[in-house]
């Protein structure tokens, strides 16, 4: 059975009973190896012969720009902020999303519309708005949440960037102005926001604080059972 | 010194068709009103200079879905709501806006947009104390905008939606459900119509008794000296 389905009322123009494929998230802060993880599962799914489309945020054609200039400058306001990254994620729903599952395709997004939603609510939106705003998308087949430990992604994001981002910290939140603190303090306030929304919308939370080859293993694992439902013909190994 | 936060200020909507000359008729307002030495800020729909570049291209690539169409003008909305319409208003002016949220539930609407989903997407900005209508007869916008300006732009005719093949046809559907989308929020949202089929002079006249007669327009009075 390979129903899917909205949140609320599908968007206008979208024909959900030609969608077939498998929608797979995976949700994560920076530094979780969301990334690396999604490249291992799309060599994986193409090997076994899965057409593999990747979305990730940001990454329209029609607010992309917009969206890299405001992070550059602190000049749109928090509610201004989500509207544009919410035209970006509907951008990439309705022109990438869309029809690769028309097609068939496993679509592998890294970060969907649960990053969006906890950044907007820690920075004061309402929680309500948010979920309606939402509403129009796919509710996916498989949301992986990325949990690591504050010590294990302060470790990573040090080692990687030789130092913090700006908007990673909380930065614009002023909740210290020391970027360090800053940071530890803004991390903990997402993993709860995520957590609420875990309970709301029921994701997996995956331990990403072991090695990559045993993140991967245990993705695998799952994805099978995911893709058993979804495509019932064919073989995986 | 005394400091008064939070001062009410008074949020003036025009709407109506194109081509209902609502536009000349709250820039006479705004005239008047600056005139008279008040408070007053005037604010376009779809002006934003941060949006702007995204609605250009997304127009020009014709790359806009009626959700993205809905949810950038929301942007563009919510941009000069935060920055500019709510604080004048806390701080005491007459805001005009040529254009409101309800030109979102109309058309968005007519593009197949939820309009309980619309509602709340716009939930957060405050209802006008006057949303002047502009209310004519379809043909007579029709004729306005057909005569006087034929090139019409694609998302403006309702292209995106299939409608006809030929724009002017499809401006012409397109308009005739936008317009019974205004009429349907008439009453919802206590519009106050005004009658768009008389001359400009007359019905200014009748949005000058309307505002003048409904607000206190001495409280508005700028206490900075008036600039010229």
């Amino acid at each position: 059975m390979n129903a899917k389905r909205c949140y609320g009322a599908p968007p206008p123009g979208v024909d959900l009973s030609k969608l077939s494929g498998a929608l797979i998230v995976i949700e994560g802060p920076d530094s979780s190896g969301r990334t690396t993880q999604i490249e291992l599962l799309a060599d994986w799914l193409r090997q076994n012969g899965y057409p593999v489309a990747h979305v990730g945020l940001k990454r329209s054609r029609l607010v992309g720009k917009e969206l890299e200039r405001a992070k550059g400058g602190n000049v749109l306001s928090p509610r201004t902020m989500s509207l544009f990254y919410a035209s970006d994620f509907f951008d990439q729903l309705e022109n990438r999303i869309v029809p690769a599952l028309r097609a068939g395709s496993v679509v592998l997004a890294d970060r969907y519309i649960f990053t969006p939603m906890a950044r907007d609510a820690v920075r004061g939106a309402d929680r309500e708005w948010l979920a309606s705003l939402y509403s129009l998308a796919l509710v996916p087949d498989a949301v992986y949440y990325f949990q690591v430990s504050p010590r294990t992604l302060i470790d990573r994001t040090l080692n990687a960037h030789a130092g913090l981002d700006y908007w990673e910290a909380g930065m614009d939140l002023g909740l210290s102005r020391d970027w360090f603190g800053s940071f530890v303090k803004y991390q903990r306030m997402m993993r709860l926001e995520f957590k609420k929304l875990q309970t709301a919308y029921g994701f997996e939370a995956i331990d990403a604080n072991r090695t990559i080859p045993t993140v991967h293993a245990g993705l695998k694992g799952r994805v099978r059972g995911v893709l058993a439902r979804l495509y019932p013909s064919h073989q995986v190994q | 010194m005394t400091v008064v936060a939070n001062q009410t200020g008074v949020l003036i909507a025009v709407e109506g068709l194109d081509g209902s000359g609502k536009s000349t008729q709250v820039n006479l307002l705004h005239h008047w009103l600056a005139g008279h030495n008040l408070r007053v800020h005037f604010t376009e729909w779809n002006s934003s200079n941060l949006v702007r570049g995204a609605t250009r291209r997304g127009k020009k690539g014709q790359l806009l879905t009626p959700t993205t169409f809905s949810v950038i003008h929301a942007t563009d909305f919510a941009d000069r709501y935060e920055r500019l319409i709510l604080p004048m208003l806390k701080g005491g002016y007459i805001v005009l806006c040529d254009r409101y949220f309800f030109t979102s539930f109309a058309r968005d609407a007519v593009r197949g947009c939820d309009p309980a989903w619309l509602r709340r997407l716009y939930g957060f900005a405050l209802v006008p104390d006057f949303t002047l209508y502009f209310r004519l007869p379809l043909e007579t916008a029709l004729g306005r905008i057909l005569e006087g300006r034929p090139r019409l732009k694609y998302f403006e005719a309702g292209m995106d939606l299939g409608l006809s093949p030929d724009i002017q046809e499809s401006f012409r559907i397109f308009q005739t459900r936008v317009m019974d989308q205004y009429e349907r929020m008439a009453a919802e949202f206590g519009f106050i119509s005004v009658d768009a089929t008389r001359n400009v002079h007359d019905q200014q006249q009748e949005v000058r008794r309307i505002i003048g007669g409904g607000i206190d327009l001495a409280r508005y009075r700028s206490r900075s000296p008036r600039r010229r």
